[in-house]
């Protein structure tokens, strides 16, 4: 349920790192989401969805980068792959171990439409649509 | 498709209002834990056990955090320590901004140690620093065995667990010995406690390792403890 709290976070960084001129421009929010951030995608992209849809960023949704879940062992030295959680060095089995990723919880950037295709936002076309469109 | 660079964490906001709150805790010399669990383990138990035996040792202010009820406050107002409640009105989690507001109505001057009791909840409190010098899991022997493995971020984000119930140990099917391997292989870094709210076992030992770790030594980050 914390998804909502973070998708209103989310939107609130956009408000502040996007000129108010470009907000109804914005297409995707990029997001990098860890594997042990704790986070469930689906649950985000549609408390996020929610939150913005009566805003200026009602045409925007999330694209996710997923960052899988890494240790790395300070006995060994080996990174690992184990199962989600596991802080124990699959590869010597210490507990001398540290998460090199899978932590991530970030907005990256955002993907705005150009003012061309911004005049046909309303229809949910295809990419391929948008550049008839724009080159028209 | 035009592109505008961000590159901040979702919970910045989060993390910068608890910077404040940890270094406010810090001016008071307060010792700061913050207790998690899912609903039922006996967290306000704990608590009451606590202030029950370190009353005269350590000054202890509570912030009880629920979704809904004063219930905890009250309970806890019982053992006359200040105790403020937030009622987070259907959120699933405190957040440090929560504990701001609540700290301007809690005594921390002349204290020594905060307890805040998160919302019932083993999944989402764990993303969410408050300024606390650690957290504290609870796991009751009724809820299973396998619990850290199935909710490992939370045991991965707590410096101590504490195994409660102890006493209802023979009517259960919980492997008290497998439990601690699990919530091991998950943060080999846990310091174990086991207690009964109930019997009175185990809190000695819990108490203790209050008393050792109150008035954190200065540039204490949060991070070491003894």
């Amino acid at each position: 349920m914390h998804e909502l709290s973070l998708a209103r976070d989310i939107a609130d960084i956009v408000y502040q790192n996007v000129p108010s001129t470009e907000l109804n421009h914005v297409k995707f929010v990029v997001v990098k989401i860890g594997e042990f951030s704790g986070v469930v995608v689906d649950s985000l992209k549609f408390s996020y969805e929610a939150i913005v849809s009566e805003t200026e960023l009602k045409n925007s949704g999330l694209e996710i980068i997923y960052i899988p879940f890494r240790l790395k062992c300070n006995s060994c030295g080996k990174t690992s792959y184990n199962e989600f959680g596991m802080m124990i060095c699959e590869e010597c089995g210490s507990g001398n171990t540290e998460i090199i990723s899978g932590n991530e919880l970030q907005v990256v950037e955002v993907k705005l439409n150009s003012p061309c295709e911004q005049d046909y936002s309303s229809d949910d076309f295809k990419s391929s649509d948008e550049y008839l469109i724009s080159t028209k | 498709m035009d592109v505008i660079t961000i590159e901040r964490k979702v919970l910045q906001k989060n993390d910068e209002i608890a910077s404040a709150n940890r270094a406010l805790f810090k001016k008071n010399g307060l010792f700061t834990i913050n207790i998690v669990s899912s609903p039922g383990s006996g967290k306000t138990s704990l608590v009451e056990k606590t202030i029950e035996h370190l009353s005269g040792k350590l000054k202890i202010s509570v912030i009880e955090g629920d979704v809904q009820t004063d219930l905890d406050a009250k309970r806890v107002s019982n053992y006359n320590v200040p105790v403020v409640q937030i009622i987070t009105n259907g959120a699933c989690h405190l957040e440090a901004n929560l504990v701001k507001d609540a700290l301007e109505n809690i005594e921390l001057k002349g204290r020594d140690l905060l307890i805040i009791e998160n919302v019932g909840n083993l999944v989402c409190p764990a993303g969410y620093d408050l300024g606390e010098d650690l957290k504290v899991v609870i796991i009751s022997v009724t809820e299973g065995d396998d619990k850290p493995l199935k909710y490992p971020k939370m045991f991965m984000n707590s410096k101590v667990l504490v195994i409660n119930k102890i006493d209802l140990l023979p009517y259960v099917n919980c492997n008290i010995k497998v439990l601690r391997e699990n919530a091991l292989k998950i943060n080999p870094g846990l310091t174990v406690f086991e207690t009964s709210c109930t019997s009175g076992e185990g809190i000695d030992k819990w108490c203790g390792f209050l008393i050792e770790n109150k008035n954190p030594d200065p540039g204490h980050s949060g991070e070491g403890f003894h």
